[in-house]
């Protein structure tokens, strides 16, 4: 299905007006998607008959800096052409434009939840906020980490030492109940 | 035990050997594979290159019946207070191997998110270079830390 084709049956449902088709160099058809009529968008994606791109395969922002807008954020979708999961497989690339000063994206999590870790993943390495994401933590960088890895002005050679203890994860309150418990436990054996 | 002061050493030394032939004889190791040196580390412990022969085919589970941690492999920041929380399980005397050129001084992975070297984390004893080592050059590794061991004093 070509980017014109799914563009004409997104606009059934969503205003044509934040769709744009782009030329694709590997032939994988490919739309641009307004930022404010995404979550709205890829809905349609997966629910409209002809489409059903039920699966979201990966989820992954690019940095531009400097760039503006500076960030775009690609979306990885497969309609798996089983039964009612759309009539033939197919696959479709959906990107979308985040401005580089204070990135926020609507979160699809609400659509695909496979996207929550993968927004996880994008806010711990990029920084961008998705909005309406159920638990926007870090995923693979330490909770008190400092900055964005994967962002282009990230100093990656920063040499800071090494932290090599952590708090307790209970209050000192619980630590000393749960020794108070094992040892009252053991006394009454 | 007599009057004589010089009687003293030579009944410690001989002690010193017993104990120490005692330490370094079983060397039991931690389970702590962080990479692809832990194949090696495998590899070593299996019945081809059978480190059982140097007594340390033990590989412990709980770090509180272990004498040795091999830091088999990169060690991320994250993973840094869980490495050293495990030494600091292990009971005295302890060991540790830093195994490869990752663990040594950060190998290839010169960027943000790995330890240049575990020694800014633990006290290391024997750096095993390679990338990964051979196991034969991890069983030379243990060999050269029996010889440490052999050294050392139980007496101070």
């Amino acid at each position: 299905m070509e980017p014109d084709a799914i563009i004409n049956v997104l606009s059934r449902t969503v205003p044509a007006s934040g769709l744009e088709p782009v030329q694709s160099i590997d032939g994988m058809p490919t739309i641009y998607v307004a930022l404010d009529q995404l979550v709205q968008t890829c809905r349609a994606l997966r629910d409209t008959p002809e489409l059903r791109f039920a699966f979201l395969a990966d989820l992954l922002p690019v940095d531009y800096y400097p760039r503006e807008p500076r960030f775009e954020i690609v979306y990885l979708l497969a309609s798996l052409g089983t039964a009612g999961f759309g009539d033939t497989p197919k696959r479709l690339r959906v990107k979308v434009r985040v401005p580089g000063a204070n990135p926020t994206a609507p979160s699809v999590s609400s659509v695909w939840p496979a996207a929550g870790w993968s927004e996880r993943e994008a806010y711990d390495l990029f920084g961008i906020h998705f909005t309406d994401h159920p638990d926007l933590r870090r995923i693979l960088m330490p909770d008190d980490w400092e900055g964005f890895p994967l962002r282009k002005d990230y100093p990656v050679q920063i040499k800071q030492p090494v932290k090599t203890y952590e708090p307790l994860q209970v209050s000192q309150e619980q630590f000393v109940a749960n020794i108070e418990a094992t040892r009252d436990r053991a006394r009454n054996d | 035990m007599g009057d004589n002061d010089t009687d003293l050493p030579v009944l410690l030394t001989t002690v010193d050997k017993v104990v120490n032939w005692a330490r370094r004889s079983s060397i039991w190791p931690v389970t702590f594979g962080l990479a692809c040196c832990a194949i090696e580390m495998m590899a070593m412990s299996a019945s081809r290159y059978d480190i059982a022969r140097f007594g340390a085919e033990v590989f412990r589970g709980s770090p509180r019946q272990s004498d040795l941690m091999i830091v088999a492999g990169r060690l991320s920041r994250k993973m840094a207070p869980v490495l050293r929380r495990i030494y600091d399980q292990m009971p005295e005397p302890k060991y540790v191997i830093s195994m490869g050129a990752c663990a040594s001084v950060g190998g290839v992975f010169d960027n943000y998110a790995i330890v240049q070297g575990v020694d800014q984390v633990v006290p290391v004893d024997v750096f095993v270079p390679g990338c990964p080592p051979r196991p034969e050059s991890l069983i030379y590794g243990i060999v050269q830390l029996q010889k440490k061991i052999d050294k050392s004093k139980v007496f101070v």
